[in-house]
């Protein structure tokens, strides 16, 4: 069943001031998500400072479950690190310190008691960087969380297989999943690197810039994985590439940072971000009159 | 139509530059000798001396002439250069000569299946060997591994992974420990652990002070190997879910298992040549020696001291010998760090 919102309706037949905004618009309606995926992940007023340094203030998001949100925004404005708090990564940085609260299905992830591994299993992560475990295997490397989380699954090859299946990277490396993940090429090792996040079953993705270090090809095969995977996850990606924003996501937050601390300035449907941004900063940025 | 473009390289010295390069050479041994046959000066030091100066003068006057100043100095310096690498390996040269050249004569079977509990100082070279004294270091090189390798990369994995409050302090006494002179750790196996408990000398004394030798060279090592993993690979696996304990043990150490494994040799290679502290710790027995933890054990360096001290001319040529073991041996550890190091990951 493909649903197409009345807003977009609206927007194919409305004057389109900007070319960013036809290329929204070309996006093939997503099927919507079959099945609700929990209640989703709710950032509210996340501040974060690396020492004294206030990167990030008052940031506030929804993310429905089973959407694909894309964070777009200058470098230095705080997208990382953002998403980064979701996950409780942020922590690893020396200095680093927060305020707010992050909800996964109603429950604040930074609550005294929690169990933080368990957090990391829910909310997976794909890096900038493909990085491969370089000791194992390509089968190694996808099963890699379940040992590292101390998971039994019932069909491990089974596993294996649906995870790769699911990142697009079946078919290439069927026949040597025994070989070592280095031995793929950039986009097949961030390809390898979702299938790995897979393996876990999170409920939430996070993807920090996956594609910046891919060739176009690459990064069309990673587009459509992350919009089959939005049908059974909530998808957050960050990104410097507005098109790809435009291409795969259904809502865009812009974050700024004029010099101090990081902002979000307007979140919406990505249509309406491309086509009418309420926000003069989000309409120059969109449309490349930015600084 | 195609040209057939022949390969050539252009940046690469011409027959000319050589024939030059070359005369230069002639022409600074000839003048050495010149200047040497005029002067008071005596001796090879002079001409290797005045070859040196003469060849600097020579090749930076030219660079002046056909390319200005810079390229005077350029050439200085090359010479100087090519000096200093010549006088490193002279010494090191001149001890590998010395040690083939007197230990060969004594490098006999026997040598490897007997020991020198039923041998004389006097006994000619076919009789006794030096099988308690190789028996005896294996013995505690294994021994000190077992001791310093688990010590050692712990030590390294909490100033790498953990990071904690005494990083700083740990790291300074580490390097401060690699400087400790190795008669210093014998004493004090000697006075803290041989003298009250043991009363005994054994191999496992022996071990104990070259663990203690030992460990800041793994450490060292094995923090800088640690040091070059990318945290990215640190981020992914807590990111799927690992406790810091899983990671490092399923990620990290994996990733750095071959410079561990240079880390774990050159701590040997380190040990394995040490003779101060096995002087007054290890007893140097002149028979193999099974029980490691009790009775005195021989080691090639004690071997060695033992008949240089002996002085007649049969376990003079046993000393050489034993050098020369010892020297392979070291060689071979080294060999196969290099190779482990080396080797690309692979299954």
């Amino acid at each position: 069943m493909i649903q197409t919102p009345e807003s977009e309706k609206e927007m194919s037949t409305a004057a389109q001031p900007s070319s960013l905004a036809s290329v929204a618009n070309a996006k093939p309606a997503r099927t919507q998500p079959t099945q609700a995926t929990g209640t989703g992940l709710e950032a509210r007023g996340i501040h974060a400072w690396f020492g004294k340094n206030h990167v990030l203030a008052d940031v506030s998001l929804e993310f429905a479950a089973g959407s694909v949100t894309a964070l777009i925004g200058p470098s230095g404005c705080g997208k990382s690190t953002f998403i980064r708090t979701l996950n409780r990564m942020h922590e690893f940085i020396p200095g680093a310190a927060m305020a707010g609260e992050v909800l996964l299905d109603g429950k604040d992830v930074y609550a005294p008691g929690i169990d933080v591994t368990k957090i990391r299993l829910q909310v997976g992560m794909v890096f900038q960087k493909p990085n491969p475990f370089p000791s194992m295997t390509i089968g190694e490397n996808v099963l890699s969380g379940l040992k590292l989380a101390q998971l039994k699954v019932a069909d491990k090859n089974e596993l294996l297989e649906s995870c790769l299946v699911r990142a697009g990277l079946w078919n290439e490396v069927k026949d040597r999943l025994g070989a070592h993940g280095g031995s793929l090429s950039g986009g097949q090792q961030q390809r390898l690197c979702i299938a790995r996040a897979l393996a876990v079953s999170p409920e939430v993705l996070l993807m920090d810039e996956p594609c910046s270090a891919l060739d176009p090809g690459s990064t069309l095969r990673i587009e459509e994985t992350i919009r089959e995977l939005s049908d059974s996850m909530t998808i957050i990606i960050v990104t410097h590439n507005m098109q790809q924003a435009a291409r795969v996501s259904d809502y865009t937050a812009f974050f700024l940072s004029d010099g101090g601390p990081g902002e979000m300035i307007e979140v919406a449907r990505t249509s309406e971000i491309f086509s009418q941004p309420k926000d003069q900063r989000t309409e120059n940025y969109v449309t490349g009159r930015f600084g | 139509m195609t040209t057939t473009a022949i390969p050539s390289k252009p940046w690469e010295k011409s027959n000319k530059d050589r024939v030059r390069d070359f005369s230069f050479i002639i022409f600074a041994i000839a003048f050495s000798y010149a200047f040497v046959g005029v002067t008071e000066m005596k001796g090879k030091l002079a001409y290797a001396f005045m070859f040196f100066v003469a060849y600097a003068v020579l090749v930076s006057g030219f660079g002046f002439l056909t390319r200005g100043a810079p390229a005077a100095k350029d050439a200085f310096v090359k010479t100087l250069v090519a000096v200093g690498s010549v006088l490193t390996l002279i010494p090191i040269a001149s001890i590998v000569f010395t040690v083939v050249r007197n230990g060969l004569p004594g490098l006999k079977l026997n040598l490897f299946t007997q020991d020198m509990s039923l041998a004389a100082p006097t006994d000619p070279l076919t009789n006794g060997g030096l099988l308690h004294a190789i028996t005896g270091t294996l013995t505690l090189v294994a021994l000190a591994l077992a001791m310093s390798v688990p010590i050692g990369i712990l030590t390294a994995l909490y100033l790498t992974e953990v990071k904690g409050k005494f990083s700083g302090p740990i790291r300074f006494l580490v390097q401060a420990m690699s400087g400790v002179p190795s008669i210093v750790a014998g004493l004090f196996i000697l006075s803290a652990v041989l003298y009250p408990i043991t009363k005994n000398y054994s191999a496992l004394m022996g071990a104990m002070a070259l663990t203690i030798l030992m460990i800041p060279t793994v450490a060292r090592a094995s923090e800088e190997v640690l040091l070059l993993i990318p945290d990215d690979l640190r981020e992914a696996g807590t990111a799927l879910g690992g406790t810091q304990w899983r990671t490092v043990a399923m990620i990290v150490v994996p990733a750095a298992r071959s410079g561990l494994l240079t880390a774990v040799i050159l701590g040997i290679a380190r040990i394995a040549g040490e003779t101060a502290p096995l002087l007054l710790v290890s007893g140097g027995g002149d028979k193999v020696n099974p029980n490691p933890f009790s009775g005195s054990v021989g080691s090639l360096p004690f071997y060695v001291w033992k008949s240089f001290n002996a002085g007649t001319d049969e376990s003079l040529a046993r000393a050489w010998s034993g050098l020369l073991v010892l020297m392979i041996l070291i060689l071979i550890f080294f060999i196969a760090a290099r190779a482990l190091s080396t080797r690309k990951v692979s299954k």
